[in-house]
């Protein structure tokens, strides 16, 4: 069953202070219950990946984190704020998290550069200059610094993911929501994606991963949870969650994802 | 044994022409007008409907056409079986400016030069400084506009009642349209608010005028609108005209703009939000700068309506320029030259129409093929 008291796993950057907590927290749309009595403590520089069958409610989970979905029972603390209908909490929390959607989501009439600078702009009233400079500093990590004038649209998948990546970043969060960042991408372009996510992880970013990689999980993820029908029905370190997981559905599960 | 030198060819064959009958203008016919008995009909039957219309009408418009422009007014447009251009050149600036009067006409043509300028920079991609034309045009130019129109101060004072011809017709199309872009904008989005009161006012708001015709929106305006009025207070029948006007197109470009927002990804809204973008910045930098160039065509062809539709002032007593020209006909000098003025105003009609629906065909391809 559920462990929301797992206590992190002493991995390097892992600190004691909470970036998110989830208590009891329920969502519906409609009649349809999709989230169910969720707990869930995400520590500052922790790495979780989330992983369950299409429709189980991750996104929803992550959506709820940024108010891009509301919920209806429960806390939701992130950063020290609860998530209220007070727009200046929401606002401010907002601030702290980036998200990275499945599918970019980029501004196509705006350049590269563009789409990196107008949250600084604009939201943190950083000056233009400044923040273009930070731009392109983030468009070095991502590996694409060359692109900064294209437009979206011509750019290939992989790049689009890592300016969204980029953009993200530049509001400088201090968490990271991803939602399948690697499923609408052609398979050579993956990787490039997921290396840029694994330096970012590296780098110490509190990050929440939902994603069918089972490599990345691995390789990054402090903790591994699953998903089904709107409850966590298992987390557990990343060795014990492949090799030793407990519930029959995380079985079936598991068997179904790496067997293709 | 003798050596035989191998053949190689060393330069490239030219390419033979292509048979006769293959190319040309006899082929051109044969392919395109005659490639079948039903189609050789239609071509010949075609060519008898074109010379049954073009040449008389050649014949009246330009052959037996008068184009003098009489000084005494009683010789003029003699000949017989011609158009009477006549007409058209002695009354010209009478459909241009109504009754506006002659000494202050250059103020009217000043503020249509400036107009025009403007709006050719902004649409002209290599003009730069963008920004500060558009500001100028949308924050100076109106109050430049106004003075120069109706005078005060140094200029002598014209009143509305001398507006007419051309003139008005193009005021009672472009305030309205100007008007509407912003208000059109913010119905939009009032009608998608979550807000239960601020949706229903904005629903109103769109659909009362949508379900009347424009004919009932300038009655009302003109008469019923003065009764809501403290009496005493003089409200300018132009003015009233164009409140009717702008409101009735506001509504519609609400629905343009509705319309452009429904095409715009959730997935743009959702970016903009998580990045922390307030309500108003995201629509602002992020939504309408994109919904924008799907609205254009919309746009245009309201703008196209909106200024034929103009000619429907005539039922509140304001003389646009249709409305001039019908009422110069009926001057006992110019009696039967209604065909003149009528195919005089479809003219100007189409030219000012055929060109914005051109421009917005430009626009909507340039867009297609940029980014
Ligand atoms: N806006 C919505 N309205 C109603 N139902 C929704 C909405 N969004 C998602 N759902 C439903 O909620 C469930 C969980 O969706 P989601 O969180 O997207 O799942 P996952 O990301 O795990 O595939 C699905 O059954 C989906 O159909
Ligand atoms: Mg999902």
């Amino acid at each position: 069953m559920a462990n929301p008291d797992i206590q992190p796993s002493g991995a390097s950057g892992v600190s004691e202070d909470a970036a998110i907590q989830i208590i009891g927290m329920h969502k519906w749309y409609g009649d349809f219950h999709v989230l169910k009595d969720i707990d869930l403590t995400v520590y500052r520089g922790e790495r979780i990946v989330i992983c369950g069958p299409s429709g189980s409610g991750k996104s929803t989970l992550i959506r709820c984190i940024n108010r891009l979905e509301e919920h209806q029972q429960g806390q939701i603390i992130v950063e020290n704020i609860e998530l209220t209908n007070d727009l200046k909490g929401i606002d401010a929390i907002r601030r702290e998290v980036g998200m990275v959607f499945q599918h970019f989501n980029l501004f196509p009439h705006l350049t590269v550069l563009e789409n990196l600078t107008l949250a600084p702009i604009w939201v943190r009233k950083v000056a233009k200059a400044e923040a273009e400079e930070m731009a392109m500093e983030y468009l070095e990590r991502v590996k694409i610094p060359e692109q900064a004038l294209k437009f979206p649209g011509q750019l290939s998948g992989g790049q689009q993911q890592r300016v969204a990546i980029a953009r993200s970043l530049c509001m400088n969060p201090r968490i990271m929501l991803f939602d399948e960042p690697t499923s609408a991408l052609d398979p050579e372009m993956i990787s490039e994606v997921l290396d840029v996510m694994v330096s970012l992880a590296e780098s110490g970013m509190t990050m929440l991963c939902v994603t069918h990689e089972m490599g990345f999980a691995r390789k990054i993820a402090n903790r591994v949870m699953f998903m089904d029908e709107g409850e966590i029905i298992e987390q557990n370190e990343p060795e014990e969650f492949f090799n030793n997981p407990k519930s029959e559905r995380t079985k079936l599960f598991l068997s179904q994802i790496l067997s293709h | 044994m003798p050596v035989v030198e191998p053949f190689v060819r060393t330069e490239h064959c030219p390419d033979l022409p292509p048979p006769r009958g293959q190319t040309g203008i006899v082929h051109w016919i044969r392919v395109n007008l005659f490639s079948s008995p039903f189609n050789a009909v239609l071509t010949i039957a075609s060519l008898y409907l074109v010379y049954v219309t073009v040449v008389p009408l050649f014949t009246w418009g330009v052959l037996n056409a008068d184009w003098t422009s009489p000084n005494n007014l009683d010789r003029a447009c003699q000949s017989e079986g011609g158009a009477c251009w006549s007409f058209i050149i002695v009354r010209f600036n009478q459909f241009m400016y109504g009754f506006y009067p002659h000494e202050a006409r250059w103020r009217v043509d000043t503020a249509f030069a400036i107009l025009v300028i403007s709006l050719a920079a902004l649409m002209i991609e290599r003009v730069p400084y963008k920004k500060y034309i558009g500001l100028f045009v949308i924050v100076i130019y109106p109050f430049l506009a106004y003075f120069l129109f109706l005078g005060g101060g140094v200029l002598e004072e014209v009143d509305t009642g001398q507006w007419g011809g051309l003139f008005l017709t193009l005021v009672l199309a472009v305030v309205p349209i100007a008007v509407s872009l912003p208000f059109g904008t913010l119905l939009a989005l009032g009608r998608r608010s979550e807000m239960p009161i601020i949706r229903s006012v904005c629903i109103c708001l769109i659909e009362l005028p949508r379900g009347v015709p424009l004919i009932t929106v300038l009655f009302m305006s003109s008469v019923v609108l003065p009764l809501f009025l403290p009496p005493g207070t003089y409200f300018d029948k132009v003015l009233r005209v164009l409140v009717g006007m702008s409101f009735f197109a506001a509504a519609y470009m609400a629905e343009t703009v509705r319309g452009g927002l429904q095409a715009i990804p959730r997935g743009q809204y959702e970016a903009a939000q998580a990045m922390g973008l307030s309500y108003w910045k995201m629509m602002g930098l992020v939504i309408l700068p994109q919904a924008l160039k799907i609205m254009i065509p919309g746009i245009v062809s309201s703008f196209i309506g909106l200024f034929k539709d103009t000619t429907l002032v005539v039922v509140v007593g304001l003389l646009d320029m249709l409305n001039v020209i019908t009422a110069a006909t009926a001057h006992s000098n110019w009696l039967g030259t209604n065909i003149e003025g009528y195919v005089f105003a479809a003219f100007v009609y189409w030219v000012f129409c055929f060109s914005m629906s051109r421009y917005s065909i430009y626009l909507e391809h340039k867009l297609h093929t940029s980014h």
